[in-house]
């Protein structure tokens, strides 16, 4: 685009180039429109850039670490295994770059005109474009779609220095390996730089203010992670709140409470670490929108909108994180999609169900699940009927050495409906999506047990989970 | 022993009322007697035996509300001279319901539902839409699939269930060897959020299933179907001149006698209307727009609680005098509840006139899946200016109320001039 103010005439704007707003502007090039696609930053958004993709490179690594330390364990030796960390983090961020070239690249295929810049509504149909302070563009469409994303929740008293106290960001791209550390949240985001540092060998202590760990997963699931972050030699205080950060020269020393209740019981105990990582939620990114003045509501820091994307102003959409949770870069794809598709007049376009939108969270051993917890299952009003299978029953994981886990799945009682699958254990998060299928396809448990499970895989254990709401496991 | 069953009076019902029984237990039954009433949301119908035998006995008794279609409503003797059945047979199906399947343990489980007995084509439903249809007795091949592709899934059983829900209690009480009236009534479903209570002296009225169905269908259409109006004068002398003159000319008595009424011309007149301009007999449907071969008017006839519509089929083609004798033949058995489904199911266009009660101008709700209804008012005399000066006319003010995704204001308009110009001129009906 060129400097000065000029109006260009588009189907669709996208404003935002993450998971959400790329893949909508293809799949509305796909359609037919002429799209354009106004980023700030990085294509590829958060996501690909300082989120999913850069700390599964660094979870990589941190597994190979793991397995250097058990090589006895499958016959190996090596004299005193090391890493260099620099080169740790230097690879992470060439995934990402290769990556965000890699969006460039289909944005270019798709004949998507790309923006550089910020964008916000600007009247209707609007989108002004500024880069640096200065206008770059003023693009115009009868349909606008927001997909601006989230960024972490900062908490008063804990504000993110760079130095001592870090948001996801910093934990990427840390200067140094640091020898202790203590993340605050252990949702998704704070259990997996909590895994990542303890298997590099900081001495890591997780503070969640809920009475679990992963609190959106099953009780179940949880508390089994929980064991196994301890085994790790993790330290992890749940209903616990940080009442205080104190930096000090070689960090920080860290008040927590430990709640009237738990275990412990209303302990206040004080930890002195070199890092603090802040993994307490995500707020939208509703600022300098250009939605003052319009229909468009914002709750919480949220969008509102409906099933299908569309906000309170007619033509003005959105997707994403920036609608809330869950805060899954696959939510904001397929979001981007239903709205396009609902944009373009597409028959059977429905709403996204939540309940089949599976998540995953990359730490060691693996957390994922799809659909409604046991408990939650119960609330809704379910007769339901409970499988499980752990992992030491499965050849396969017995053999790669990795026997650690548990698949539980939940069924409607009456229907036979899939209604949840939770797992933690190896490679569970590359495995969640058949019963991902099972659920979108309407499977119930005879056509999950028809199922021929190859063998020894291990999932297998899938399968047996299934079979063990029945009455039929075989294997325990 | 032969298990008689509540039969279903049109493609869609799936529960209704059993009104009466004309015959006994321990009455015996030739085939084709008619032995018991069943009421549906529009019309009440006869059960004719189709075997021979004893009544051995009822399962439902008279006056159950909300009887599922395919339940035992009787037991028939064929004079095996069996004892009475057991009433756990009978129950069977509505215990399927009830019952929240299998309990804890290593019970075996049932094998997933065959696709049922419906051999025409190819029925596309997820394995849990199939089996929650199964548990509820719903056909499948009744339903529409919202998945992909028109699969049926779960989503659609749930707002099928929903639907029968509003009315439907789930089970009849089969089981009881001779229920109490007083057991009669099953429970039925409360609506999910309750309404602030009245505190105002009142009495509660029971809805009637009619008053039920109106309810629902007319609330849908308000809510799902976008409306809008266009109304017009049309002057009626011309038509006025016309009917006497026809009227003067039938005979006095005999089969071939007729009463023209000013509705019998105006029906003529909207289907010959329709006929010029298909696109308003149409329906909206998201995988196209329906345009029917046929122009069948639907006529509001106000009747008892509530109102029906019975249908003029191919009204463009008939003469007034078939229009005429057939409205009355169909007006005077709605009043009595004895039209068959088929004579009240369906119609392309619909037609509400309220002339008769001096009603000045209207507009009517449109009758879905129709995408458009005529609301007729009462020829008057008016002040018309014509040709400058000042005249009297008789008038009547008519409204269109149409679905905007199917007919646009434009064409709306044209339909309206269209109509006007063949009342206007009504010698075109004649043609």
């Amino acid at each position: 685009m060129g400097s000065g103010a000029m109006a260009d005439a588009y189907d669709l704007i996208v404003v935002g180039g993450g998971p959400g707003g790329y893949v909508a502007a293809i799949r509305a090039s796909q359609l037919g429109m002429k799209v354009a696609l106004v980023e700030r930053e990085h294509l590829g958004g958060i996501c690909l850039n300082w989120g999913c993709i850069p700390t599964k490179a660094l979870l990589r690594a941190s597994e190979i670490n793991h397995l250097l330390h058990t090589l006895d364990a499958y016959g190996f030796a090596a004299d005193n295994p090391r890493f260099d960390f620099q080169k740790v983090i230097k690879r992470s961020r060439q995934v990402a770059g290769q990556l965000s070239g890699g969006v460039k690249h289909l944005l270019k295929k798709n004949k998507v005109t790309v923006v550089d810049g910020h964008g916000a509504l600007a009247g209707p149909k609007t989108v002004r474009v500024t880069k640096d302070g200065k206008d770059a563009a003023t693009l115009t469409s009868p349909h606008i779609i927001l997909a601006t994303g989230a960024r972490a929740r900062v908490l008063p008293g804990i504000e993110p220095d760079g130095r001592t106290i870090w948001t996801y960001r910093e934990a990427m791209v840390p200067p140094a390996m640091p020898k202790s550390l203590l993340v605050i949240g252990s949702g998704a985001i704070g259990i997996e730089f909590a895994s990542f540092y303890a298997n590099m060998g900081a001495k890591v202590t997780v503070v969640e203010v809920m009475d679990r760990v992963l609190p959106a997963e099953d009780a179940e699931i949880s508390a089994f992670a929980h064991k196994a972050f301890v085994k790790q030699g993790m330290t992890v205080l749940t209903g616990a709140t940080v009442k205080k950060v104190a930096k000090t020269g070689a960090g920080a020393t860290v008040t927590v409470e430990e709640k009237a209740g738990s275990e412990k019981g209303g302990k206040v105990s004080e930890i002195a670490v070199e890092v603090v990582i802040s993994a307490v939620g995500i707020v939208g990114n509703v600022e300098n929108l250009g939605l003052e003045g319009t229909k468009v509501t914002v709750e919480r820091s949220h969008v509102v909108t409906d099933g299908l994307g569309r906000t309170g102003e007619p033509g003005v959409y959105a997707i994403g994180d920036l609608t809330g949770p869950p805060w899954l870069a696959h939510k904001a794809s397929h979001e981007g999609v239903l709205c396009v598709e609902a944009i373009a007049g597409k028959n059977h376009v429905h709403p996204l169900d939540v309940t089949t939108i599976p998540g995953c969270t990359y730490c060691r051993p693996q957390v994922a699940s799809v659909g409604l917890t046991e408990a939650a299952a119960k609330a809704k009003g379910h007769e339901v009927r409970v499988g499980r299978f752990p992992f030491i029953g499965n050849g396969k994981a017995i053999a790669m050495g990795e026997a650690e886990g548990l698949i539980k799945t939940v069924f409607d009682a009456k229907t036979g409906e899939l209604l949840g699958a939770h797992m933690v254990g190896p490679e569970v998060t590359e495995m969640i999506q058949g019963y991902a299928i099972a659920r979108s396809a309407e499977l119930t448990e005879a056509e999950l047990m028809h199922t021929v499970f190859p063998h020894p895989t291990i999932s297998e254990a899938m399968h047996e989970s299934v079979l063990d709401a029945y009455g039929r496991v075989i294997h325990i | 022993m032969t298990n008689i069953l509540m039969p279903a009076l049109s493609p869609t019902m799936t529960e209704g009322k059993l009104a009466k029984w004309l015959k006994r237990e321990g009455e015996r039954i030739k085939a084709g007697d008619v032995i018991a009433e069943i009421e549906t949301d529009k019309a009440t119908m006869e059960v004719e035996a189709v075997d021979e035998g004893v009544l051995a006995k009822i399962m439902v008794p008279e006056g159950t509300e909300g009887v599922a279609v395919n339940s035992v409503i009787a037991v028939l003797d064929g004079g095996d001279a069996a004892p009475a059945p057991k009433p756990a047979a009978a129950a069977a199906p509505a215990a399927a319901v009830a019952n929240p399947g299998p309990t804890k343990g290593f019970d075996p489980q049932p094998d997933p539902p065959k696709t049922n007995g419906h051999a025409a084509g190819r029925v596309f439903a997820s394995p849990l839409a199939r089996r929650m249809a199964a548990q509820a007795g719903i056909d499948l091949s009744t339903l529409k699939g919202s998945g992909p592709g028109g699969r049926i899934v779960k989503a659609d059983i749930d707002a099928a269930l929903a639907g029968a829900a509003k009315t439907a209690p789930k089970t009849v009480p089969a089981a009881a060897p001779a229920p109490a009236p007083a057991a009669a009534p099953a429970p039925k479903a409360v609506p999910a959020p309750p309404a602030p209570p009245i505190a105002a002296p009142h009495r509660l009225v029971p809805h009637s299933t009619m008053r039920k169905v109106i309810a629902r269908r007319l609330g849908e259409s308000k809510a799902t179907i976008p409306h809008f109006y266009a109304t017009r004068d049309v002057e009626l002398d011309s038509l006025l001149k016309l009917r006497a003159e026809l009227n003067a000319k039938s005979p006095k008595e005999g089969p071939g006698a007729f009463k023209l009424s000013v509705n019998d011309l105006v029906i003529k007149a909207a289907a010959l209307a329709l006929r010029r301009l298909p696109a308003v007999n149409a329906s909206w449907t998201d995988e196209g727009m329906v345009l029917y071969d046929d122009v069948d008017i639907s006529v509001a006839v106000s009747i008892p609680d509530g109102l029906i519509t019975p249908i003029i089929r191919g009204a463009d083609r008939k003469g007034l005098a078939a229009i005429s004798n057939e409205m009355k033949d169909l007006a005077a058995r709605a009043k009595a509840g004895k039209l068959k489904p088929e004579e009240f199911q369906g119609g392309s266009f619909s037609i509400s006139n309220m002339g008769m009660m001096g009603v000045k101008d209207f507009a009517a709700i449109i009758n879905p899946p129709q995408a458009a209804i005529l609301a007729v008012s009462a020829g008057e005399q008016r002040p018309v200016v014509k040709d400058g000066a000042l005249a009297i006319a008789t008038v009547m003010t008519v409204t269109i109320s149409v679905d905007h995704r199917v007919i646009d204001g434009a064409l709306a308009a044209e339909w309206l001039g269209v109509f006007k110009g063949i009342v206007e001129d009504p010698l075109q009906m004649m043609l």
